[in-house]
């Protein structure tokens, strides 16, 4: 990973589209890394197409990916460019994020097809956007292993206190449980503290081989394992609602790959749509058994100054979530091991960082450590 | 300005059968000739052993209530918040998401496992959707 930057405003921005969004992150990782843009060989992005970013850009790629699962995207695109790379099918990928997720301007609606599975099966029952999907499974995870509402609450509570720390964080107000808990109602058990921020943005990582990696200007930053799955594109249709089968592929995958165990890992991301993601993450990514999650993170363990600093940006619920929030994790990962991140976890050698796409639908698993 | 209308299923020929049966009083599933596997939502292939050899039956229409959100804001074009989005069990197995009716939309009313009861709720002349209520004792 030899460039990586985000869009040079975050939060709202009403004077850009989508597609330049795209461009303006794309342009700040190139320069990051020092290259040109006839240095860029191979193409990964999400949701736009591969197609429209070559040509915006002005790139002539030997290789594409559109993998375009949700929010975990990028997760996948870093996994396929590093196989791509080591295949020698390019030498040298852009991978972009953007999302004018709250100003709109130039971004198609999403919408469910009615004859789609999801149209024909849970459309007709009321489901309108992510908090009306995502949080579904929460009641009976909660039921399963004794997680209290407190305790979900306080994912919100650390997460802010790492916010506090980042200067671009959307949210850095300190909040307490009670705060939580007594905002706004939006799909119980949730209100709108334990759901996503609704921003404008993007993100963009340039990949090359290690052997290339040691001629760029910024220390490198290498990939150690990876892991992708998908499951249901249908919340209603998860095999469980303990846990994801689509984490549980993935980051056994990466774990194995990089040949670490999990007490090695110094910074972890989870991506955090919802309070809840964070806890099946821990449980799910086997940190812990899932009735320890609540506690440990209730505890102060995830917060900063805890033995496990966990989404040190913030998050999706503080420091910004466009829609597609898997390129923010993978950035604030890339901050850590360059030991240049504003809430720096000190000495942090091996960072983890796990992304989701729709509602437990995909999963990618990325591990990244500074030394090679 | 118009009112958004609440979403409609548009069947395609491999859930006909399904949206059939709700319209006659009958919530079918489907069942594996070859493994006995019984799943949802419909296609005309068993998805655990990939046999096209698969039976269409009426499920009994008994369930329990596995999860759920109380969606409150933003609401659905045709809903009224605050209502239940659930997932149900259903006896035989599969599980499906639906609304819980004739019950109050709150936490204390809506209890996890709770036996439910198939309902079926006329939206126009083509469709009818699958729904549930909890089982009278």
């Amino acid at each position: 990973m030899v460039g990586a930057a985000e869009t040079t405003k975050l939060g709202v921005i009403p004077d850009m589209s989508q597609i330049q969004l795209h461009a303006d992150a794309a342009l700040n990782a190139i320069a990051d890394a020092g290259l040109k843009l006839s240095d860029i060989d191979g193409i990964a992005t999400a949701v736009e197409t591969p197609q429209q970013i070559a040509h915006y850009l002005g790139i002539t790629p030997t290789w594409v990916d559109g993998t375009s699962v949700g929010g975990c995207s990028f997760m996948l695109h870093v996994r396929h460019a590093a196989a791509a790379i080591e295949a020698g099918l390019c030498k040298t990928v852009l991978i972009t994020h953007a999302e004018s997720g709250k100003s709109m301007i130039g971004k198609p609606p999403r919408s469910i097809p009615a004859y789609s599975l999801q149209g024909q099966f849970e459309a007709p029952f009321g489901v309108y956007g992510p908090p009306s999907m995502f949080p579904i499974p929460v009641l009976r995870f909660m039921k399963t292993y004794g997680i209290t509402h407190e305790q979900i609450a306080s994912v919100a509570v650390a997460q802010r206190e790492w916010a506090a720390k980042n200067p671009r964080a959307m949210m850095k107000d300190p909040i307490t449980v009670a705060d939580v808990l007594n905002s706004r109602m939006i799909a119980y058990p949730f209100r709108l503290l334990q759901c996503c921020l609704v921003t404008d943005g993007g993100g963009a990582l340039i990949l090359t081989s290690a052997d290339r990696a040691k001629d760029f200007p910024r220390k490198p930053v290498y990939i150690l394992g990876t892991g992708e799955s998908v499951e249901t594109p249908m919340v209603s249709q998860m095999e469980t609602f303990d846990s994801s089968r689509a984490f549980k592929v993935a980051w056994p995958l990466a774990f194995k790959e990089a040949g670490i165990a999990h007490k090695d890992v110094d910074h972890l991301m989870i991506y955090d749509a919802f309070a809840h993601l964070p806890l099946y993450g821990l449980g799910d990514l086997g940190f812990m058994p899932y009735e320890e999650t609540g506690k440990f993170i209730a505890d102060g363990n995830t917060r900063p100054g805890g033995k496990l600093p966990l989404n040190t940006n913030g998050g999706g619920l503080s420091y910004m979530h466009s829609g597609m929030y898997g390129m923010y994790a993978l950035q604030e990962s890339v901050r850590q091991m360059r030991g240049i991140a504003p809430a720096q976890v000190k000495d942090a050698k091996i960072s983890v960082c796990h992304g989701v796409g729709g509602m437990f639908a995909a999963s990618g698993t990325i591990i990244f450590t500074n030394e090679k | 300005m118009a009112e958004a209308a609440r979403a409609r299923p548009i069947p395609t020929p491999e859930t006909q059968h399904f949206w059939d049966g709700t319209k006659a009083g009958e919530l079918r599933l489907q069942r594996c000739d070859a493994c006995d596997h019984v799943y949802f939502p419909p296609r005309p292939f068993c998805p655990a052993c990939a046999s096209r050899k698969v039976s269409v039956f009426p499920a009994s229409g008994k369930a329990t209530l596995y999860s759920y959100v109380i969606n409150h804001r933003p609401a659905a074009p045709g809903f009224t918040p605050p209502y239940a989005i659930a997932v149900v069990t259903l006896e035989e197995g599969p599980r499906m998401m639906a609304n819980i009716l004739d019950c109050p939309q709150t936490p204390e009313a809506l209890v996890l496992d709770m036996p439910l009861k198939v309902k079926f709720e006329k939206l126009d002349d083509a469709i009818t959707l699958p729904q549930f209520a909890p089982a009278k004792a």
